[in-house]
């Protein structure tokens, strides 16, 4: 597991160490790279919304091989938040934001991402590609 | 080292830049910004964002173009988009801001549009 600082320096060091990781396996350079947009995004996303920058709050971010195919998970120790309540950044009235299309992204190039808050406080993302 | 090299040039009373690198979170949307910022603040107001250097762009960086798409709109100006890489294209696609932006792939074209 990598225990990154809450700073956006980290975003770099964990999509390099996913994309080092995915071509070690093979993988394609689709694939590699939908795993490097998904990392990169739901890492901001922690340490920026979660962590919100907070020093003595890690990211904790780990990614296998399984069966399946390619499996990220991302954790923050921030106060958590409900999917539902994350504005659709399609919406015509919301297409001028600055913010809020990191976890479209993930979602458009990850065949399953889930969010769950265990115990010990924090969010977690899982996100999962198929090959 | 810098994510992104931004160049400047002019083209009658068009401003082109020229983007090499990643506009990603921190450094390269930063960048942007403040070459953006600094354009308005010199009345340039017409401003062609050539994109084809841009090896990669994260939602930080499809958010800073909106924003500088907005601030320059703001000014009474204009800001048009050259050369998407397929990567973008599809990442504008999935936000439907294609259908926000002027998009070109010839910059002959893109800067009769201004006129």
């Amino acid at each position: 597991m990598l225990k990154l600082p809450s700073r956006i320096e980290s975003v770099d060091e964990a999509a390099i160490k996913a994309d080092e990781f995915a071509k070690e396996q093979g993988l394609g350079d689709d694939f590699v790279s939908a795993i490097d947009l998904a990392i990169r995004e739901s890492v901001a996303n922690a340490v920026k919304h979660g962590n919100k920058f907070a020093e003595g709050k890690t990211v904790d971010v780990t990614f296998a091989r399984t069966e399946e195919g390619f499996e990220i998970t991302v954790r923050d120790y921030g106060t958590g938040f409900e999917i539902d309540t994350i504005p659709d950044p399609t919406d015509p009235e919301n297409l001028l934001k600055a913010n809020g299309r990191g976890i479209l992204f993930m979602r458009s190039f990850m065949d399953e991402v889930e969010w769950s808050n265990p115990e010990g406080g924090g969010t977690v993302v899982k996100m999962v590609k198929r090959r | 080292m810098s994510d992104i090299t931004i160049s400047e040039r002019q083209a009658g009373d068009v401003t082109i830049l020229d983007l090499d690198g990643k506009v990603t979170i921190g450094e390269g949307s930063v960048a942007l910004r403040n070459a953006i910022r600094r354009l308005l603040g010199e009345g340039k107001n017409k401003i062609l964002l050539n994109l084809g250097g841009v090896g990669y762009i994260d939602s930080s960086g499809i958010g800073e173009l909106v924003s500088s798409f907005t601030a320059v709109n703001k000014e009474g100006g204009t800001l048009k988009l050259l050369n998407l890489t397929q990567k973008i294209q599809d990442l504008l696609a999935i936000t439907k801001l294609l259908t926000v932006f002027d998009v070109f792939d010839e910059e002959d074209e893109a800067l009769s549009s201004f006129n």
